[in-house]
């Protein structure tokens, strides 16, 4: 199967990708490693007329510490591939849970072209880095024909195909906190190995986020609030459905659902904890 | 020493390797020059009357050469059911004209001058339907309140057999029923069908396509088309994989065909993923009901299989599927009274057809369900009540209550093999410490004991044609009407006549797949393609010496019996004179040293085995990790380890599938949700261990091979072995029975229910 | 739109539609057919191919993306001689091929999981292999093949033409 046709424009440089998008309106659509929009425009679930395709955006690919400190932040290139992350050094050593969730995505032929701006922008309630991003706190930063600005991960993700972007905008940069030796876990349910995750847990420092239990990543509120009580971690866990919609396909209904949500956070939370 | 047995790697591989295969959509062929290119337009509904398709837009689409509707095909006749005891009202269209009957139903086809240019405009063909309810279950179609075919006047395609006497059961101290899902998957094998025709001057038209059996196809091209078969020159090219789904011509292939007379051009069809698993037949899809019953010392005194076969909306093999379940029922049993009875029901759903074992893994899978429900009843090991009532060994052909007359077997040593190889009381051992530690990861054990029938006469009978030349240049051709698609027949075939003739493996090519050349055969599929095509190379082989022995007495002057084969030579060199003689290469140079041969099996083979699969199940999640697959797989006589292992890795898998994570999925009003591979659980690398394959063989007389089948019998054996060991591994908490697949959910949810019903009885 | 892409070595420039699909691009404007098609959901990786020394699915891929790239094949991997690449004689040696339709995706694939990882266990095999599905073999023989191949040292993990897979 093959996409409707379109027209493609290749950028060098976010400014000429701002640009684009500003000519072109709603109906274009940003491509940067196409693992999400390619497999939904071959079943024409999705027909943009103009693909603007960012990947020569050679800038848009890095990992490093911004300031230092107790307040010091990892920045993430936008443009930067799921197998440039789960290689570096720099995230493998200040922010550990995303190399290792990077590294879950999909196949290594997924991880070796998808970026971490593409699938933060996506919104796929079943993504695995923007649990992670959502478990580590932290923003996500915009760039528009205004400027930049950062949103907080947890206004970020605001429903299924949503997010808290305008369309005249680009996702440049995911910022989230050092972790360093902290504990974290990571959780994710699948028939196969390579499956979107039926649901997915991220705990780190207290704070735990939920793949595929609503129209986008959430977090489990009552859960960390339970932690911040002095909870147990196993009566912690059995809140992390709370305020959940998750919904029901062939894999898992919403009760099933509800459960894995709730092993799951045990067990990323045990993890987390070096239980 | 002979060649045969030994691990010859497989000739075809180099070139496999290096440029790829040749498959169906990789022609490049003159014939071919400017083909059009076929879309299909098909229906979205599953079961509706067709009110209108207005095809005015997609013929103005860019490339559009014509959209062809059920208006154009004036000169074509409904599809007959394949067989005659199916209700015969149960015609097929070749386009939906006034009603469709399944989400995949063809409605119209494009063609168009570049393949883009086809989805393009099928999108703009407007097809209006009017929705009718669906019949998405076996339970739905026999209540005949909505009627596929209004006419047949029901949904029962066929019946077979009759209901069990009412005193069946009596004086069994212990009766068990339980109702089995043997769910429908879909093949996939990783080439989607594909064909391409092109016609010539003389009337007669090439078809390409992918299949398992050329001969069988251009017969059906020939019938549907009412066509001399003579006139169709059928092709199938390299082929990538069947298993089973590529037996018979799918009417699409005779409608490019068609198509290609229709427009006067040659015209191409290679359908997509998506529209392979609406579109190419499913298999499996039994909703059964086994009762079992004997006395609580583990003896089984009478077996009851009783189901409905889903055959999807258009009779294809699945109709005919019953009767191979119904015939091995009992399986490896002696049961004194067996009894089975089956329907083959229409519903608005993809056609089923043959899938690796067809028809026979879903008696294995009752039967073995069965003997360990039996077993978790009378709180006797599973191994233990297999071993009561197992036939014990036979070397004489052995009939059964079903009437099947089984070669030979000796199921007993199969099971105990498989039993010593897996460290059967160690894994005991190891199940009853982490039951008593509580565990979150426990241990299940699954064992099944199979037999199963190959090389039955599937209508062609139980022959299969050869045709051997040696060539003055030393290389030799062999012709056979088998039909390869990944079994390595090029290999095994040339070891045969290698191993008679002396002529190198790399000097013989084994020529298949092409009607013009091989007029006559009966292509791969039921496992027989070794025991009945192989024995013809080895006939031939046979005959083609005593041709030369005669040709080359007049030539040496010499007494024929005075004439042995020198395999060194490969030529026949006389008595005591080593490499004194004539070799077949300069016999071949006086005149062609060719035989013709038809070998006539007159009965088939039933090749046996035992497996114990070893599963870590999750508890808390349910779901189930196949840690280790210890198998014992009779085939008889092996020709090549290296390709009947391949056999068995392969047929594993598929079992191993079907087990934990296959199924075809519909939602209420008929519509798939499992037509893509990103959500049809296509199993993968990480779901499977490596195989244990342990040695055991048997060799029939059947065949002066002494082979019997191995394509199948690694799929038998393998489902029910992996579904009682994921069952086993949640039995302390009180399980008794998953339906297949055994997701995670299903599981998580039968052990709860479990731990519910203890609870009350607690109370 | 124009393209240039240097596929098994040959650089060429050729006109394309923008939707058109790489695989398609080696296939149809190529010739070389090696490359096949099994899914449309990036889900079967028949179709892997090496772009700029990573596997990729190349259904997946826009041949417009891949303007400038190095491109390698089934068909770029073995010697001019013939001599087949360290992954084509451990398939072979293994039976790791059935119907072959699999196998250029699958070959392809494995040589990048060397890339990765020269020396894998089993487990890490199968990990590195998620993304290809095979109907034939259960996989077995395809890992054994892909050790057998590691033994054959770095080579196993590298394609021909000084495109070196990134490790």
């Amino acid at each position: 199967m093959i996409p409707s046709p379109f027209e493609y424009v290749k950028v060098r440089s976010v400014d000429e990708a701002l640009a684009a998008l500003t000519e072109h309106g709603e109906d274009a659509k940003l491509l940067a490693g196409g693992h999400s929009l390619l497999p939904i425009m071959k079943l024409r679930l999705a027909i943009p007329t103009v693909l603007i395709d960012i990947s020569g955006i050679s800038d848009l690919s890095y990992v490093r510490v911004d300031g230092d400190g107790p307040d010091a932040m990892v920045a993430i290139g936008a443009g930067t591939r799921h197998f440039e992350l789960e290689r570096d050094d720099v995230a493998r050593t200040e922010v550990p849970l995303l190399p290792h969730v990077a590294g879950r995505v999909g196949d290594p032929q997924v991880r070796h072209r998808g970026t971490i701006g593409g699938t933060t922008a996506h919104s796929d309630p079943a993504s695995d880095l923007p649990t992670a991003l959502l478990a580590l706190g932290g923003t996500v930063v915009l760039q528009g024909p205004g400027g930049r600005r950062e949103v907080p991960v947890t206004e970020f993700w605001t429903g299924f195909f949503e997010t808290a972007m305008s369309p005249d905008e680009m996702v440049v940069e995911l910022r989230v906190p050092r972790t360093g030796s902290i504990g974290w876990g990571y959780e994710k349910f699948t028939r196969r190995e390579n499956d979107w995750p039926i649901v997915a847990a991220a705990a780190v420092d207290g704070r735990v986020a939920l793949a595929n239990m609503a129209g986008s990543v959430v977090r489990a509120t009552a859960t960390e609030e339970a932690l911040a009580r002095g909870a147990s971690i196993a009566e912690a866990a059995e809140l992390a459905d709370q305020g959940t919609s998750p919904g029901a396909d062939m894999h898992a209904d919403q009760e099933y659902r509800r459960h894995l949500a709730r092993l799951l956070t045990r067990r990323a939370l045990e993890t987390a904890a070096g239980v | 020493m002979s060649i045969l047995g030994t691990r010859v790697v497989r000739t075809e591989d180099p070139l496999f390797l290096t440029r790829g295969a040749t498959y169906t959509d990789d022609l490049v062929d003159d014939r071919l020059t400017g083909a059009l290119h076929a879309t299909f337009v098909r229906s979205q509904v599953a079961h509706g009357r067709l009110l209108s398709v207005d095809t005015s837009a997609a013929l103005e689409a860019p490339g559009v050469v014509a959209v062809v509707t059920a208006a154009d095909l004036s000169d074509l006749v409904p599809l007959p059911p394949p067989f005659p005891f199916i209700n015969q009202e149960m015609t097929r269209p070749w386009l939906a004209s006034d009603r469709v009957r399944f989400v995949g139903d063809p409605i119209a086809v494009v063609l168009t001058e570049e393949r883009y240019q086809g989805e393009d405009a099928a999108e703009l063909v407007a097809v209006d339907i009017d929705p009718l309810p669906a019949v998405v279950s076996t339970a739905d179609a026999a209540r005949d309140e909505v009627l596929l075919f209004p006419e047949a006047g029901t949904n029962v395609m066929a019946s077979f057999g009759e209901p069990a006497p009412a005193d069946f059961f009596d004086g069994c101290e212990v009766v068990v029923t339980q109702a089995l899902v043997n769910q429908r998957v879909a093949p996939v094998p990783l080439e989607s069908r594909a064909a391409a025709a092109s016609w010539g001057a003389d009337g007669r038209v090439t078809v390409w396509c992918t299949n398992q059996g050329a001969q069988q196809a251009r017969g059906q091209l020939g019938d549907w088309l009412k066509m001399d078969p003579d006139l169709i020159h059928l092709i199938t090219p390299d082929v990538g994989g069947g298993f089973g789904a590529k037996i018979g011509a799918d009417p699409e292939y005779a409608f490019v065909a068609w198509l290609a007379k229709h427009v006067g051009r040659p015209v191409r069809w290679a359908e997509s993923r998506s529209e392979n698993l609406v579109g190419m037949l499913h298999g499996r899809g039994q909703d059964q009901v086994v009762t079992i019953g004997g006395r609580r010392d583990g003896t089984v005194e009478a077996y009851s299989l009783v189901f409905d076969q889903d055959c999807g909306a258009y009779p294809r093999i699945g109709a005919v599927l019953p009767t191979l379940t119904m015939l091995m029922a009992p399986g490896v049993y002696g049961f004194p009274k067996v009894h089975s009875q089956g329907r083959a029901l229409a519903t608005t759903t993809t056609s089923i057809g043959a899938y690796r074992g067809a028809g026979r893994p879903e008696a294995t899978a009752a039967v073995e369900r069965a003997i360990d429900l039996f077993a978790a009843e009378i709180g006797m090991d599973p191994a233990d009540v297999r071993r009561k009532n197992l036939l014990p060994a036979f070397h004489e052909p052995h009939t059964t209550p079903m009437g099947a007359t089984y070669d030979n077997g000796d199921y007993t040593v199969a099971l105990d093999k498989a039993l010593d190889a897996a460290g059967y009381a160690d894994l005991r051992a190891e199940q009853a410490r982490r039951r008593e530690a509580g565990d979150a990861r426990q241990l299940g054990i699954g064992l099944s004991v199979y037999v199963e029938i190959t090389g039955a006469d599937n209508g062609a009978g139980t022959k299969e044609a050869a045709e051997l030349e040696v060539h003055p240049d030393g290389t030799a051709t062999v012709l056979t009407g088998t039909s390869p698609h990944g079994q390595g027949h090029a290999t095994a075939w040339a070891m045969i006549a290698s191993d008679q003739l002396g002529i190198p493996v790399e000097k013989i090519t084994v020529v298949h797949g092409d009607t013009d050349r091989v007029p006559e055969g009966g292509g791969t599929m039921g496992s027989r393609s070794l025991q009945q095509g192989g024995a013809a190379v080895h006939q031939a082989a046979g005959e083609l010496i005593e041709l030369a022995r005669r040709r080359a007495a007049e030539k040496l002057e010499a007494n024929p019996e005075d004439l042995v084969v020198d395999l060194g030579m490969a030529g026949l060199a006389v008595r005591g004179t080593p490499g004194v003689g004539v070799t077949f290469a300069e016999l071949a140079a006086d005149d062609r040293l060719l035989v013709n041969t038809v070998f006539n099996a007159n009965a088939p083979t039933f090749p046996f085995g035992a497996h114990v699969a070893v599963v870590e199940l999750d508890v808390e999640s349910g779901k189930a990790q196949v840690v280790r697959m210890v198998t014992v797989d009779d085939a008889g006589t092996i020709v090549n380890p290296l390709l009947a292992e391949g056999q068995r890795h392969g047929g594993i898998a598929q079992g191993v599938a079907q087990a934990l994570l296959e199924e075809v999925l519909y939602d209420e009003d008929g519509n798939p949700t499992t037509s893509t591979l990103a959500d049809y659980p296509f199993i993968s690398a990480t779901e499977l261990p490596s195989f244990e394959l342990v040695e055991m063989s048997t060799p029939t007389p059947m065949n002066p091979l002494g082979a019997k089948g191995i394509g199948e019998a690694g799929t038998i054996g393998s489902t029910p072995a992996v579904q009682n060991a994921v069952i086993d591994a949640a039995a302390h908490l009180g399980v008794r029975h998953v339906d297949m697949p055994a997701t995670p959910m299903r599981v998580w949810r039968a052990i709860r229910q479990a731990g519910h019903n203890a609870s009350q009885e607690g109370n | 739109m124009q393209v240039s892409i240097t596929v098994n070595g040959e650089q060429r420039t050729d006109e394309v539609e923008p939707r058109l699909l790489l695989a398609h691009y080696l296939r149809e404007v190529r010739g070389l057919k090696a490359t096949n098609i099994g899914c449309d959901s990036t889900s079967c990786g028949a179709c892997t191919v090496i772009v700029d020394g990573l596997s990729v699915k190349s259904c997946t891929v826009l041949a417009v993306q891949s303007d400038g790239a190095q491109v390698t094949t089934l068909e770029g991997l073995a010697g001019p001689d013939g001599e087949l690449h360290p992954m084509q004689a451990a398939f072979r040696a293994e039976h790791g091929l059935q119907c072959g339709f699999c196998t250029p995706g699958m070959v392809m694939a494995a040589i990048g999981v060397l890339a990765d990882n020269p020396d894998p266990t089993d487990r890490e095999v199968r990990e590195g292999l998620e993304g290809n599905l095979c109907r034939c073999t259960g996989y077995h023989n395809i890992v054994r093949a892909v050790r057998t191949a590691a033994q054959a040292g770095p080579a196993a993990g590298q394609v021909p033409q000084a495109q070196e897979v990134e490790a």
